[in-house]
């Protein structure tokens, strides 16, 4: 048993459930109590979903356990495979289910002669993996599927397209920024005069996958989604993967060469370096905010950095290499694959975290007391608690992950969203020095009330005038370090000169 | 079984049972509002990831750092059984007890404790009594239960915590228990001395159901109002002011959803049963009144003219109704009352699904629905129990309501297919309860009417391209 507050990915089933409904006339079966089908809410509820999702909730309740539930399951395939016509039917359990120990295979064949449709479970361990493996493990297994079937109808197409062309693995819903990312990975792609073969699972009909073998390269832009297919893709079909992520100007540069060097060796002959350098140069803004006075404020400022593989590094690399941000830490929660993340990091920061426990990283951020934070929604609420600005970049998913404006994270429009939200996390700039000049706009003393309730430390007038006057976003800190300081050398009383004090110190 | 009073015949009603596929939230729902309510509790989840991403994400409740309540999140050991359930539900309650120091550690068994048929009731008096915190064991598991069911389930357990009058007697000679729950009431045993003018004399009566405080006050004073005392309030806002409750004390619900509650009071602890309709809307809330008072032998006063005088604070919200059709798809068992007081305001009901009927506890309210459809000459609707939702989206496109109140799955599909949608969890979690609250229901269900009022020249109301199959 595991004391828990806070999850970073979900259950499995729901990583089953983003591949199942991502895809276009596909619809699941979830094997599951009542409560359990709670998917269906968060997708219409946070990708404002227009049509309803293509999952039903198969209720196991008392009488289903006590009659066993074979029956209710296939009677309720076979009924969607009637009502919707879906081309696939994805048989998922959750947690509690997965235990009653059934043999959903059995159910699925004896679901699959009365159905017009295919019928797959969902091959997923509900307590060995999370929500992320078993989207990946469910794309694969899908993909696998298909191709098998084709290969054995003998209409699998394996003849390359005669232009180069390329797989998007990896869109899916409820994904972050996924729609987003996706749009900007189509413009790029035309831009380097790559066509689409396939995007999976993100609205690709089933019937499509036999067409993946005919694309020059696979394209994984997130880590945590599509790794497996790619893999499968590379033995089965030798197709070359591409799995770099195009995310700031840095790295996008990186996977346009690497895209470059796999094409080129099958036959074409493409040199992208003069768009790299004009989208670099004169179209992301990105390369030219580094370079900007305002990005010299930020030179040295402390930032943490936690989230998903694939964010969280390559937030890492971009604050560091392309803004000049000291990354203390850097931190993510994919456990499973934390080989690859130290390595991927490990030059560009001070310290690695990799936990999955939300206190861990919430004590760490609380002692090195950085200057931002880019983390999941769980951080920007530490930040709040901590009074420093968090920027989010990475799932769990929220209401704000789904804004209406165009907000990709990969690519040079990417670039430019991320300095924005980099810019916006700092307050800096010349607003910085106005607010030191002028004694901040803050007039109310939000602060005493605040904080100084549990305090027995008095700050006289001129201390406090003087706390006032330091600019609100490190207020919080000069204030708690001062007051730390006054403590440990036993004064009741904080006046300038131990305001001062503590500043030499500490460095407050 | 005492239900006070029975009804004179009314109209037929139509159950049906689809037995279909539907959605409602988890009942383990019910943390999000008794941790708050009951402010010196601990909940402990006892499930799976799957039950810990629903509070977190669906209930969007997760995200307050170190709330009071948590997951012991079930792992692969746990399930096969390999490690022992006591000793791993005490080291997570030795932590609670260390970091927070609940009076109370409330234990929500969840679907797959039931399967794995994890022996809770027997493991908590042990560590009770070596950890010498109360633990409170509530199955609000999916299995046999709906949505806000959850807390039905938390309150029959506590039911069974309240003290006897003997013990309470006891305990005030011989502890300073008694001093202390005076200072923790403000006084309110010496006011309640001074003032007992106020209040005709009559058997001690609880009410049940976990309200808001405000909207405790407000039916608090009510009852004052007609010379009714309340002795208490099951669940109090901190568990150890749980009332006292003894045979023959009168208890009556606030809620339809509290079955179970009612019966373990009923059984266990000798009450009797006040079954009333519920005070929801000021028709429901006047006849819950009433019922109480006839049961506790006090003449009510001015009550007909307290309903008139919010009718008529409710008249524009009512003329913006009157004569349109409602659709609920079932969720949160306050379905019949929400029903029956939107025909009282010349709605009409197409049908009332709800995820279960317990025709007893509710019997008062379903008459009363049989009633006021006889009064406002509109025939009576179907109530569907456990409904199919794909079926119900078929009626629904076909006898196209004005209104449909819906869990939050299918808000967002009807309303692009140009269908007013009110989510049902807002009325769980709106104060909606007595006379001054029944604007609030309104405020709620004429909101998209208001809305669309307001957007309706732009001719926007279907946003799908094609017909869908629903």
């Amino acid at each position: 048993m595991k004391l828990a507050y806070w999850m970073y990915a979900g259950p499995a089933h729901i990583g089953t459930l983003r591949i199942a409904s991502s895809f276009k006339n596909v619809h699941a079966i979830m094997h599951a109590p009542l409560g359990d089908d709670y998917f269906n809410v968060m997708r219409s509820m946070l990708e404002r979903e227009r049509d309803f999702t293509p999952v039903t909730a198969s209720i196991v309740d008392r009488n289903v356990l006590a009659r066993g539930s074979q029956e209710k399951v296939v009677d309720n395939i076979v009924r969607k495979d009637q009502e919707e016509n879906p081309d696939l039917i994805v048989l998922t359990p959750t947690c509690t289910s997965s235990i009653l120990q059934e043999d959903l295979e059995n159910f699925v064949a004896r679901a699959q002669i009365d159905s017009k449709g295919d019928v797959l479970l969902a091959d997923v361990n509900h307590y060995r993996v999370n929500e992320l493996q078993a989207a990946d493990r469910t794309l694969e297994q899908i993909v696998q599927y298909y191709l098998r079937k084709a290969e054995k109808k003998g209409d699998l197409v394996t003849e390359k397209t005669v232009n180069p062309s390329v797989n998007i693995i990896g869109i899916s819903t409820l994904g972050f920024h996924n729609h987003h990312d996706c749009r900007e990975l189509k413009k790029l792609m035309a831009d380097l005069g790559i066509e689409i073969n396939l995007i999976i699972p993100d609205n690709a009909s089933v019937h499509d996958l036999k067409k993946l073998p005919q694309a020059w390269f696979n394209l994984i832009p997130y880590r945590e989604l599509g790794l497996m297919t790619g893999n499968y893709l590379a033995q089965e079909f030798g197709m070359p993967t591409v799995d770099i992520t195009p995310m700031g100007v840095v790295e996008t540069a990186r996977c346009i060469r690497k895209i470059q060097e796999v094409i080129n060796a099958q036959g074409a002959n493409v040199n992208y370096e003069d768009f790299i350098e004009y989208q670099t140069l004169h179209v992301s803004e990105a390369a030219w905010f580094s370079r900007s006075i305002d990005c010299q404020n930020l030179t040295g400022k402390k930032a943490v950095v936690f989230g998903d593989n694939t964010h969280a590094a390559a937030m890492t690399k971009i604050l560091t290499r392309e803004m000049g941000i000291h990354v203390v830490l850097a931190g993510t929660y994919c456990k499973y694959d934390a080989d690859w993340f130290r390595k991927e990091v490990s030059e560009y920061c001070d310290q690695i975290l990799i936990s999955e426990d939300n206190g861990e990283i919430g004590d760490a951020i609380a002692k090195l007391e950085p200057s931002a934070i880019f983390g999941t929604q769980m951080e920007r609420h530490v930040g709040k608690r901590l009074d420093i600005p968090c920027g989010v970049i990475a799932a769990p998913i929220h209401i704000q992950n789904f804004p209406i404006g165009y907000k990709p994270f990969l690519g040079y429009e990417g670039t430019n969203q991320i300095t924005d939200l980099i810019y916006n996390s700092f307050t800096l700039g010349m607003e910085d020095h106005l607010l030191e000049i002028f004694g901040g706009h803050d007039t109310k003393e939000v602060i005493t009330k605040g904080i100084s309730a549990d305090s027995e430390l008095n700050w006289n007038r001129e201390a406090q005038g003087e706390l006032n006057k330091i600019p609100g976003f490190v207020r919080g800190k000069v204030k708690r370090n001062t007051e730390k300081f006054a403590r440990e050398r036993g004064f009741n009383e904080i006046t300038l000169e131990v305001m001062y004090a503590a500043k030499e110190a500490v460095g407050a | 079984m005492t239900l006070a009073q029975e009804k004179p015949p009314t109209p037929e009603l139509n159950f049906e049972c689809e037995t279909g596929n539907y959605h409602t939230f988890c009942p383990i729902s019910c943390v999000a509002w008794l941790y708050q309510k009951i402010e010196d509790s601990f909940f402990l989840v006892i499930g799976t990831k799957t039950c810990g991403y629903f509070l977190q994400n669906a209930m969007g409740v997760m995200i307050f750092a170190e709330p009071r309540y948590a997951m012991a999140e079930l792992e692969e050991a746990d399930i096969s059984a390999q490690l022992n359930d006591y000793n791993e539900l005490k080291r997570l309650c030795d932590q609670i007890k260390r970091d927070r120091n609940p009076s109370v550690i409330v234990w929500i068994g969840t679907c797959t404790t039931e399967i794995i048929k994890m022996d809770l009731e027997g493991i908590a008096p042990k560590l009770e009594a070596e950890l010498g915190i109360p633990i409170v064991v509530a199955r609000a598991n999916g299995l046999d239960y709906a949505f806000t069911q959850g807390e039905d389930t938390v309150l029959a357990s506590m039911a069974n915590r309240c003290p006897k009058e003997s013990e309470v007697k006891q305990e005030a000679e011989k502890t300073e228990r008694n001093a202390i729950q005076k200072l923790l009431n403000f006084g309110k045993k010496a006011e309640d001395s001074n003032h007992n003018e106020e209040y005709h004399k009559h058997p001690p009566l609880v009410l049940f159901g976990s309200l808001p405080d405000p909207v405790v006050t407000n039916l608090t004073l009510e009852l004052k109002k007609q010379g009714v005392k309340i002795d208490g309030w099951l669940p109090a806002k901190r568990y150890t002011e749980l009332p006292v409750i003894d045979e023959g004390y009168y208890v009556a619900g606030v809620n339809p959803f509290l079955s179970r509650t009612a019966t373990t009071l009923m059984r266990r602890r000798k009450c009797k049963l006040i079954g009333a309709p519920f005070p929801i809307g000021p028709d429901g809330t006047r006849a819950w009144i009433e019922k109480i008072c006839s049961v506790v032998g006090v003449e009510p006063q001015g009550l007909a003219e307290r309903e008139a005088q919010i009718w008529e604070n409710l008249q524009d919200y009512v003329d913006l109704i009157k004569g349109k059709s409602v659709f609920f798809m079932g969720d949160n068992l306050l379905e019949i009352s929400l029903a029956r007081f939107l025909i009282r305001c010349g709605m009409t009901v197409d049908e009332i699904g709800i995820p279960y009927m317990d025709k007893r506890y509710q019997k008062a309210e379903l008459d009363f629905l049989a009633q006021t459809c006889q009064e406002m000459g509109v025939s009576v609707p179907t109530i569907v129990e456990k409904p199919d939702n794909y079926n119900q989206l078929q009626r629904i496109k076909e006898i196209k309501p004005d209104l449909v109140i819906t869990g939050m799955a299918h808000a967002n599909p009807l309303e692009a297919r140009g269908i007013n949608t009110k989510w049902s969890v807002e009325f769980t979690f709106a104060q909606i309860h007595g006379f001054t609250n029944a604007r609030d229901i309104l405020e709620l269900v004429t909101r998209p009417l208001r809305r669309n009022n307001n957007l309706k020249d732009l001719g926007w109301s279907k946003l799908v391209k094609e017909e869908a199959k629903i």
